[in-house]
């Protein structure tokens, strides 16, 4: 059995997602993720000796398509979606990091 | 390079190429380098809600490819979502292979005979491309950045060496094997300044035979000389900071060109999370034996091979020669020098106008025929063209395909011909009988000024060679 999910983990996930949470979210959050893991810890439980582990509901595999190149998007519809744009390139906020 | 005091390097690569597909990785978007920003994008690739990713067959069997090339297994494998926060990727999250990548292990032979194996080489998606305004240029200081999501979704596959590489010798002769290697399978055009190749080096210093070091990584690396630069700047680094009673922080470090050095990025303490989780929206990919076969029967031979090949057909292995040879092996051009031998050409001629000529315009090659080259090569053998006069007119062949004859004859290179040489060597014979009369008694030194000669009547359009084998001939 895992150890229950502490309040620092769920604001350190928080952060990791970038939101902001209030204590009374925090404490909310805690609880109801709580609650889920637990869920998953009922598994378990379970004598599962023997069963193959399934990652996908369907059993289809290799699901491919064609090489083959498609219209893209006309490019005046695309910049429209952006906060801004600037030299027909999505313009955003000085980067702070590197790309990962 | 030699690090002192018996400090040894230990360097693994992570190698990223982008695949030469027609389309994207998730998307029938183009996969077009260079094209107008913003051009080749759509909801799969932009990260629009409702969109959904497919796999692109022809990405997976050059993925296949070339972990076949590299003795890899090819394993059932998954895709996983990489999170992070970064605009050079609208989704918020990368689609990489993780924990079962399509090839797992294998290895590559070096031709200085050493062996570095393969830990795996996994397919991922390529993000967008950021330009940053403002500031010095640097990514801090940026005050805006601007991205093209063109690239955004291009396949990559990352392979990933064993801590095998001892010097940065190795790990570009690794680089440059290897760069063939994709070349030969058409995963890759290999071409680094444009990015078709990025590698981040991992590197750590120990005492011979003592446990590894603690190493650091350095993040894209893209040309063959920031690489061995990096390298041994880094090894140096970490020795220096050992021996001064320092211990190495496992970081990340950036390599700055211009400056000569690397430094910090980012250290552990500051990595990401990622929180890897599987791509719910794909289904798992597990090539079956004749999916594989059909692509092992594809697969052309490798560089190691062609090498091989070609060496046993050049009987003199003088240093120049076989410098051509690994040349031509690196840019596949080797189809050209085999077709000049096949038609009775001398080695050296063919590889190196293969080496020189060919490699200085390989984009031209395409326009060029096996025909036309070997055409070319023998007139220049013949002496019906000079050295100088076949570079022009295999410069001419790859900047506009053509017949060489019709290109010689419009350059006016006909007067050359084995005839009006001789014509012109019979009228010096007459002009300096007594210079001949010391040639014709085995003075050979003389034969140079008759070359002489002939280049200042014909202004510099014959051909060494030929001037010799027309003077032997009258001896």
């Amino acid at each position: 059995m895992s150890s229950p999910l502490r309040r620092e983990d769920v604001a350190h996930v928080a952060r990791l997602a970038r939101l902001t949470l209030s204590d009374a979210e925090l404490d909310m959050f805690t609880e109801q993720l709580g609650q889920v893991l637990e869920h998953a810890n009922d598994m378990a439980s379970l004598d599962l000796e023997g069963v193959v582990a399934t990652a996908h509901p369907f059993g289809l595999i290799n699901v491919v398509r064609d090489d083959v190149v498609r219209p893209s998007l006309e490019r005046d519809v695309v910049l429209a979606m952006a906060p801004d744009s600037q030299d027909h390139r999505f313009a955003v906020p000085r980067i702070m990091g590197e790309s990962p | 390079m030699t690090l002192r005091n018996g400090w040894e390097m230990v360097v693994g690569l992570e190698v990223h190429t982008e695949l030469k597909t027609a389309t994207k990785m998730f998307c029938g978007c183009a996969n077009s380098f260079g094209s107008e920003p913003n051009t080749s994008v759509c909801p799969v690739c932009l990260g629009l809600p409702g969109s959904l990713p497919v796999l692109n067959e022809r990405a997976i069997e050059l993925a296949m490819a070339i972990g076949m090339a590299l003795h890899s297994t090819i394993a059932p494998s998954t895709f996983h979502r990489k999170n992070y926060f970064y605009p050079d990727m609208p989704k918020d999250f990368q689609i990489s292979q993780y924990d079962l990548p399509i090839n797992l292990g294998g290895y590559l032979d070096l031709p200085d005979g050493s062996r570095v194996s393969i830990e795996r080489a996994h397919l991922e998606e390529d993000t967008g491309k950021s330009t940053h305004l403002g500031g010095s240029g640097r990514i801090h200081g940026a005050d805006r950045s601007l991205v093209d999501y063109n690239r955004s979704g291009v396949p990559l596959v990352e392979i990933v060496s064993g801590p095998d590489i001892r010097s940065s010798a190795q790990a570009r002769a690794y680089v440059v094997e290897l760069r063939g290697i994709l070349i030969a399978t058409g995963a890759s055009d290999g071409r680094m300044e444009e990015g078709s190749l990025r590698i981040d080096a991992n590197v750590s210093v120990r005492q011979a035979d003592a446990p590894f070091g603690t190493r650091c990584e350095i993040k894209n690396l893209n040309s063959l000389r920031s690489l061995q630069r990096a390298i041994d700047y880094e090894a140096a680094r970490q020795v220096d900071l050992i021996e001064e009673g320092g211990t190495v922080r496992q970081e990340t470090r950036h390599w700055d060109e211009n400056v000569g050095a690397t430094s910090t990025m980012r250290t552990k303490e500051e990595a990401e999370d990622y929180r890897y989780f599987r791509e719910p929206d794909l289904v798992d990919l597990a090539p079956d034996q004749s999916w594989q076969d059909r692509v092992r029967a594809q697969l052309p031979p490798m560089p190691a091979e062609r090498r091989s090949t070609l060496r046993a057909r050049i009987s003199e292995p003088v240093p120049t020669v076989l410098d051509a040879v690994e040349v031509v092996i690196d840019l596949g051009l080797d189809p050209f020098v085999h077709a000049a031998l096949d038609r009775g050409v001398e080695p050296a001629l063919a590889l190196a106008r293969a080496a020189n000529e060919l490699a200085g315009d390989l984009d031209g090659t395409s326009r060029l025929a096996a025909a036309a080259f070997c055409d070319t090569l023998l007139m220049e053998q013949r002496g019906e063209l000079s050295a100088t006069q076949a570079k022009t007119v295999l410069a001419e062949l790859l900047a506009r395909g053509g017949d060489p004859r019709d290109i010689a004859a419009l350059m006016g290179y006909e007067q050359l011909s084995s005839d009006s040489l001789g014509s012109t060597v019979a009228g010096l014979i007459e002009e300096f009988p007594d210079e001949w009369t010391r040639y014709r008694d085995g003075d050979e030194k003389l034969a140079q000024f008759f070359i002489g000669q002939v280049m200042k009547v014909t202004k510099g359009q014959a051909n060494g060679k030929a001037v010799v084998a027309e003077l032997r001939a009258r001896r």
